[in-house]
């Protein structure tokens, strides 16, 4: 049965009928056509979904879209603001930190909700906030090099 | 009439900062990182039916009958498909064709598809999935290669006894007089267990049947969008030309879509038979059903050394459980044998291979294709008898180096060899020389170094499919607007193939890279190309890639005289323009340039083509062609970890490594290509494992199975060696397999100084590691007790 869901999906205030069981990620993908908002495994391992929700890092495919009900949502879509990729984003291009890209709006989203905490962090600490977060192509070296460079550290290597 | 020429003012062009050997971030990076980037399950597929496969759960039988009388009735079902909807066998080797898309008669592995339904939503599949009655008569199941080999055995496929696919057996040199002039002969086993690719994407395809014209068009997730539209023609029995295969970004690959796989077909299948468009999204414990990893090995490889420590004669014995399916099976067993060579100078070689069928999913090729298990078992034994000789085992691959240019005993061509420089490089970096063995230990740490060699083509030399046809096509296009754009079959699936492809059109023409776009993999409008397989990317298209621009460039001088007045010969090509030679104020710019070469004739297409010449091809033995290439990579590697002895968990510190590819056409690329490969060999090492339980596969998500986070992740350094390959673009070759199988032996012989242990068996895990430190304890507290 659907119901209506009211939340705040990157910055806007929606309104949609929405059936009770369906998961945020679909909600996304589906209705809005957030498709940034990757799915890559079946439920709770590899991060690709990864969205905020009230600026936490959230897995959207283990998430009901009711139980985020009044919160704000962020998605790898908000980022880009009139016309410019954030710092993440940028220093995730430059520093090859995609590759085939099908984890990178996860690992962004991840990396986001940690340097709003935590605005230097050091390469273990960056290890730890993404933790939840799989890549098969980079080996994550030039993962942790690009949040390293976002956030003006050079590289330890 | 004609407006005037632009005013102009140029300079000789200054090398482009886009051009090759520069750390060009990716071209189709920004869409990447802002979620832009479409892959398939991106597309929009407003009012498409829903797809969903029903997989066996018997591990072999006969199929006796598939009743898909209950599934038609459910309401918003389009169409049921099974086996007697596709009576063509396919398979990426043409002489071993014997999978169906969906399984017909026999039933061969748990997992395999056996019907498939489009309906109009996803409960409404699953509905009809769960009305389809199988009747089936049960047969032996073989999970093991030993189990499949036993006498009385039932056949998977009735052509092959004793269901070996196919035995390779050959001889290169003398091997018995090797051994007889050996000082030192060993012979060891070798386990390593199955290992899948686990790429981010999941599987899915689209496909559109438009029941008017008989077109179909499909994307897919594909590494070889051509095989794909060969494979769907032949199963559909349709017109190559009715069909247009499309591939979207792609999440990653490394080898599990560089065949057709069955869903592709099935795809198909259910969108002409529901006439109209059908998605089909997998899951992830699907794709380890469709599985096409490297497969479990056992290796007995038995070696012959001087007291100085080169190489006299090489035997080896490698049995693979292939699984269900031929698919590339065949060339795993041959490249295993075929690649033994071409690392070291190696006198004599005697090769065993068995490739075995069994009721698992099938196997395939996976980065490193047949050569990753081998070199474990090669490199380790190699390590075990220099420790014998007391030689370092730096000093000992030393004495065993190639002299490029030169020919190895089974007829592979080596054209550039840097080994000796990584060795050097990896010995400096990693302190070896004042390290090794004097780690010691720190209370429950055990600390090691380790180090090994590794090689790959650059491209296999004779393709899949014989031709005639270049080994790779590229074409450019200009037109009015003075944009070009570069037409590329070439399927870019993350390891950024149209970043290579655009840096060296880049750099013959001298443009500014903002004048470039890059088309990829849309059968009706790019070029064919044969895949991004046994990294012949970066090695053949972009030779095609370097010969377009060259030819595009010609036209353009050509043009740019004409304006000039003057003859081509007197022209300075300066990229964005060109100048008189001799009158640098005379200028034309590259707008009026390209207006002029369209004049007459309108748009410009160019190509450029590239084809390996016929004495690349591998030596004339049967399977020769297999492992033959223009140019290997070479890459060494050392790796340091620190083992808790207590609680047999390996931490990697560091691991050092240098590759010679020969050039790098773009450093941060090839840092991230090997940094990727040394990777994945560390998960196959440490962690990675399919499980089956009588066929059933338990480890169908990425934590079971055992994928490395990012905690578990070293940082890897890279050093780019660049010996110039005469035959590369640019010198460039591959960069992103060789390194992957060098880690397996350098982290066993880095745990060996840790444990006191050598395994032999992969992966090495904590509880390997703790069953063996219990046994050292035991045995050392009944030497206490026996004193």
């Amino acid at each position: 049965m659907k119901t209506m869901l009211r939340l705040s999906v990157n910055g806007k205030p929606r309104e949609d009928a929405v059936a009770e069981n369906a998961l945020l990620i679909d909600y996304l993908r589906d209705a809005l056509a957030l498709t940034g908002t990757k799915q890559g495994c079946d439920g709770g391992e590899c991060g690709a979904c990864t969205v905020l929700v009230d600026g936490q890092p959230r897995l959207a495919c283990s998430t009901l879209a009711h139980s985020v009900a009044g919160r704000e949502v962020e998605t790898v879509e908000s980022l880009s603001q009139e016309g410019n990729i954030s710092r993440l984003q940028r220093s995730f291009h430059e520093n090859l930190g995609a590759q085939c890209g099908f984890c990178t709006p996860g690992m962004i989203m991840a990396a986001e909700a940690l340097l709003r905490v935590n605005p230097k962090p050091d390469r273990d600490q960056i290890r730890a906030a993404l933790a939840g977060n799989l890549c098969r192509c980079t080996g994550y070296v030039k993962i942790v090099d690009s949040v390293e460079a976002a956030c003006g550290r050079e590289h330890a290597l | 009439m004609n407006a005037p020429d632009r005013k102009v003012k140029l300079t000789p062009t200054t090398k482009s900062d886009r051009g090759v050997g520069a750390r060009m971030p990716l071209v189709d990076g920004i869409e990447k990182v802002t979620g832009t980037a479409r892959y398939t399950a991106d597309l929009p597929a407003n009012g498409a039916l829903v797809g969903k496969i029903l997989r066996s759960t018997y591990a072999h039988a006969e199929l006796l009958e598939v009743d898909i009388s209950e599934a038609l009735k459910v309401p918003g079902v389009r169409a049921v498909v099974t086996g007697s909807d596709c009576d063509v066998p396919y398979g990426v080797i043409p002489i071993a064709q014997n999978e169906f898309p969906l399984a017909r008669g026999r039933i061969r592995y748990i997992g395999e598809p056996v019907a498939a339904v489009a309906a109009v939503d996803e409960a409404t599949a699953n509905l009809a999935l769960s009305r389809i009655r199988l009747r089936v008569r049960e047969l032996p199941a073989y999970f093991k290669a030993t189990d499949a080999r036993v006498a009385d055995a039932v056949l998977l496929h009735e052509n092959k006894a004793g269901n070996i696919e196919r035995a390779v057996h050959n001889e290169f040199g003398d091997t018995a007089a090797g051994f007889a002039a050996a000082d030192l002969i060993r012979e060891e086993s070798y386990e390593c267990a199955e290992v899948h690719h686990a790429m981010m994407e999941p599987n899915a395809a689209i496909a559109s049947y438009d029941p008017e014209r008989g077109h179909l068009t499909l994307w897919s997730v594909t590494q070889v969008p051509y095989y794909v539209h060969l494979t769907v023609a032949q199963c559909l029995k349709m017109e190559a030309a009715h069909i247009r295969v499309i591939k979207p970004f792609v999440g990653g690959g490394f080898g599990h879509r560089v065949e057709p796989l069955n869903f592709e077909v099935i795809v198909s299948l259910l969108a002409r038979a529901a006439r109209g468009t059908v998605r089909l999204l997998m899951t992830r414990e699907e794709a380890f059903l469709t599985h096409r990893g490297r497969p479990e090995t056992q290796i007995r490889i038995k070696l012959g050394l001087k007291r100085d420590g080169r190489m006299t004669a090489c035997e080896a014995e490698v049995v693979q459980r292939g699984g269900a399916y031929g698919g590339y099976g065949l060339v795993t067993i041959l490249y295993s044998g075929a690649l033994l060579n071409g690392l070291y100078d190696l006198p004599a070689v005697k090769y065993d291979g068995y490739r075995v069928y069994s009721n698992t999913p099938p196997c395939g090729a996976m980065r490193g294709h047949g050569t990753v298990n081998i070199r474990f078992a090669f490199e380790s034994l190699l390590d075990t008898m220099a420790a014998e000789l007391g030689i370092d085992p730096i000093a000992i691959r030393r004495k065993n180096l190639l002299q490029a240019p030169t020919e190895t005993i089974n007829g592979l061509k080596v054209m550039s060899y840097g080994l000796g420089d990584c060795l050097d490089w990896v010995e400096r970096a990693s302190g070896w020389k004042e390290r090794k063995g004097k780690l010691g230990r720190q209370g429950n740490i055990g600390k090691g170094l380790g180090m090994a060699c590794s090689h790959f083509v650059s491209g296999s030399a004779k393709p899949v499919h014989f031709t005639g046809q270049p080994h790779a096509t590229i074409a450019l296009r200009l037109d009015f607007d003075g944009g070009i754009t570069i037409l590329t079959g070439a399927a870019d699936i993350g390891q950024g193939s149209s970043t290579i492809i655009t840096q060296i059109v880049t750099e013959v023409l001298g443009v500014d890279h903002r004048r470039l776009r890059l088309i990829a993999n849309d059968s009706a409008i790019t070029p064919k190309d044969n895949g991004s397989y046994s990294s012949r990317v970066t090695f053949m298209v972009g030779n095609a890639a370097a010969d377009a621009a060259q030819n595009l460039k010609t036209l353009l001088v050509a043009a740019a005289a004409r304006r000039l007045k003057v003859t081509e010969a007197e022209v300075e090509w300066y990229g964005e323009g060109a100048a008189i030679a001799a009158d640098p104020d005379q200028q034309v710019a590259f707008e009026d340039i390209a207006e002029e070469a369209l004049v007459g004739v309108g748009m410009l297409t160019v190509n450029g083509t590239f084809t390996c010449p016929i004495e690349f091809q591998g030596g004339k033995q049967r399977g020769g062609a297999v492992g033959s290439t223009m140019g290997f990579s070479y890459a060494a590697q050392a790796i340091e970890v620190s083992v808790d002895l207590d609680l047999g968990k390996i931490a990697i510190d560091k691991v050092w490594c240098a590759i010679d590819c020969g050039f790098a056409i773009n450093p941060m690329s090839v840092e991230g290509q090997v940094q990727g490969a040394i990777w994945m060999g560390m998960g196959q090492a440490m962690s990675e494992e399919t499980v089956y339980e009588n066929g059933r596969h338990k480890a169908v998500n990425f934590m079971d199975y055992g994928v490395p986070t990012i905690i578990d992740s070293p940082d890897i350094e890279v050093h780019i060696v660049e010996s110039m390959d005469p035959n590369g673009p640019f010198g460039a070759k591959e960069a992103s397999e060789g390194p992957l199988s060098g880690f397996m032996s350098a982290l066993a012989a880095a745990v060996e100084e840790a444990t006191g242990h050598r395994f032999r068996m992969l992966p090495i895990t904590p509880e390997k590691i703790f069953a063996v430190r219990q046994e050292q304890l035991a045995a050392a507290a009944n030497e206490v007790t026996s004193q």
